[in-house]
């Protein structure tokens, strides 16, 4: 199909768990696929595996600033994409990988890990450990929406991809973002959000308000982003059952 | 219809027909009403409700967990719990006044409770909460599909539980294990006692109390819910319900057609929908207004805006 936008997928250090989320779409991956998305390049699920030219690429996993072939990938991706996107807590901000302190088995001098926004501007972010697959499929849409959308398409793909845009602007994330950016500001109001989101149950809700297990946090940025009072765009929100029924359309 | 009471398919004035129900309700009965049928039916197999001690002792595994030991559970304090029968519903039903974050529950929900169609009720905030989950599931891997009816509540403002304590045992002198019911209505804040005592505070007293959170919220009527209700606008007893998604439209024309409630025209009945227009563009207003303070709150300095 002509219309279809490309997509590349640079996978640094990362677990696979983001990949193996994208593929957790099933069906709506194979109409992604067909219809919307030519997969140009991608370990595991595409035979090219060096960065091309692309419209949107995928970043899975930090950056090894110690490993020269990830930094110059990393770069390479920036180059050939007209959109980066940020796939994972890894890619977004460090996550799991930010407790590395060296010494695995076989590259024991592979020990600093950046989030891919502190060597490249990144466009999009899509944190959580693993991201989910509805999330991924969302994103995907709204980009091809945006790329190839009608005017109005366009910018309603525009207002749903703003906050995640907005997101990319900071790389750290721990449960933290609550304490300083919701609870410290006011604003948080015991919805729970945050609780359900973590991957790691490192936040439970004591009387109505988030309490989070620091030492358990893998700083993964799912809480924050999940949190109706981390960004709410009603605008978009509002829109909810249209959104929905023009995504599951898409998918059909 | 302006803004302020968002879209909706249809507006009543509604309590439910079955009277047992009734004796637990806090007002019409329409939350426990619509989950009881939504329940028998089939349309959800759990809901999120929010529950209390008494509730938390009889049925220990349908509780959120979280850091307390459910001897050390105060009366009157609020937790998230999955039920599956009326019998459950109606242990959980009433309102607490305090924060119950039923989102908390939304994910485990669908996993160690294993449901696939899961009802939960609100606040309108946690409404915007649900809705945020569907079209930004981030860490809520396979949950947005699942929720089947999203019962939202008419809400001014929440309360911490310790300011709970504060307005019932300081303010109406009462203790909280003796309180019946907690109500919000014709201006004041009612306190019922289990031996018939009645203790009214007028809301000037409960506004230091309230969750500073509650003070930014845009939303007064749940505009985000499938089907939203409240207390206000319909007489004593009953309920007025709007009836707002495709989905609620679904739900609440199987249970008019199954004559769990009963109505009457919102139109008919007295204050009406005329107070709750006031309600919510009094609460709107405020709110902004907190907003736009927000943003000047220091010197060229100002608090964050979660709608920005």
């Amino acid at each position: 199909m002509v219309d279809k936008i490309t997509l590349g997928y640079t996978h640094l250090s990362g677990c696979t768990g983001c990949t193996v989320a994208l593929a957790d779409n099933y069906a709506g991956l194979l109409t992604l696929l067909d219809r919307y998305v030519d997969i140009k390049y991608m370990p595991t699920l595409a035979d090219a595996r060096h960065v091309q030219k692309v419209d949107v690429s995928f970043v899975e996993g930090s950056c090894c600033i110690n490993d020269k072939l990830a930094v110059e990938e990393l770069k390479e991706t920036r180059e050939k994409s007209a959109v980066v996107v940020a796939l994972g807590g890894c890619a977004c901000y460090g996550n799991i990988t930010r407790f590395s302190r060296g010494g695995q088995q076989n590259q024991p001098a592979h020990e600093a890990y950046l989030p891919i926004g502190n060597l490249i501007k990144v466009d999009v972010f899509i944190p959580g450990c693993a991201p989910t697959p509805q999330m991924i499929r969302n994103v995907a849409v709204m980009a091809y929406l945006l790329l190839k959308g009608t005017k109005e398409q366009k910018e309603l793909a525009t207002a749903f991809l703003t906050p995640l845009m907005k997101l990319a602007e900071k790389n750290e994330a721990c449960f933290c973002d609550l304490m300083t950016d919701v609870i410290n500001q006011g604003l948080c109001m015991g919805c729970g959000s945050c609780a359900a989101a973590c991957p790691v149950r490192a936040i439970t809700m004591e009387y109505g308000k988030p309490n989070g297990e620091r030492d358990l946090c893998i700083k993964c940025g799912a809480c924050y982003a999940q949190c109706p009072r981390g960004f709410f765009n009603t605008d978009v929100i509002s829109q909810y059952e249209a959104i929905n029924e023009a995504i599951m359309g898409a998918l059909q | 219809m302006g803004a302020e009471l968002g879209n909706y398919k249809t507006c009543v004035s509604a309590r439910s027909t079955d009277k047992e129900l009734l004796k637990y309700a806090q007002d019409g009965g329409i939350v426990s009403q619509l989950f009881a049928f939504a329940l028998e039916e089939g349309i959800i197999d759990g809901a999120i409700v929010a529950a209390n001690k008494e509730f938390a002792a009889k049925y220990p595994s349908k509780v959120m967990a979280d850091n307390s030991n459910f001897d050390m559970i105060e009366p009157w304090r609020s937790i998230p719990a999955i039920v599956n029968t009326k019998a459950e519903l109606l242990a959980a039903a009433g309102t607490k006044y305090n924060i119950s974050p039923n989102m908390a529950m939304i994910k485990e929900a669908t996993r160690s409770f294993g449901l696939d169609k899961i009802g939960i009720v609100g606040t309108p905030c946690q409404m915007q909460a649900v809705r945020k989950g569907q079209l930004y599931p981030v860490g809520l891997r396979d949950v947005g599909d699942k929720i089947a009816l999203a019962v939202g509540i008419f809400c001014m403002e929440n309360f911490p539980y310790q300011s709970i304590i504060q307005l019932v045992e300081d303010h109406a002198a009462m203790k909280l294990e003796s309180v019946k019911k907690m109500e919000i209505g014709k201006g004041k804040f009612w306190v019922y006692g289990k031996r018939g005592q009645v203790v009214q505070l007028p809301l000037k007293v409960t506004h230091k109390y309230e969750q500073p959170g509650c003070k930014v919220c845009l939303d007064y009527v749940a505009n985000l819910a499938d089907i939203s209700t409240g207390s206000v606008g319909s007489p004593d007893g009953w309920s007025t319900v709007m009836v707002r998604s495709k989905i609620g439209d679904s739900v609440w024309a199987k249970a008019m057609a199954a004559g769990v409630f009963e109505t009457q025209p919102i139109e008919k009945v007295k204050p009406g929908l005329e107070l709750v227009t006031k309600l919510a563009n009094e609460k709107i207003t405020k709110n902004q207004a907190t907003l736009a303070a927000r943003a000047t709150f220091g010197v060229g300095k100002g608090l964050r805006n979660p709608y920005l």
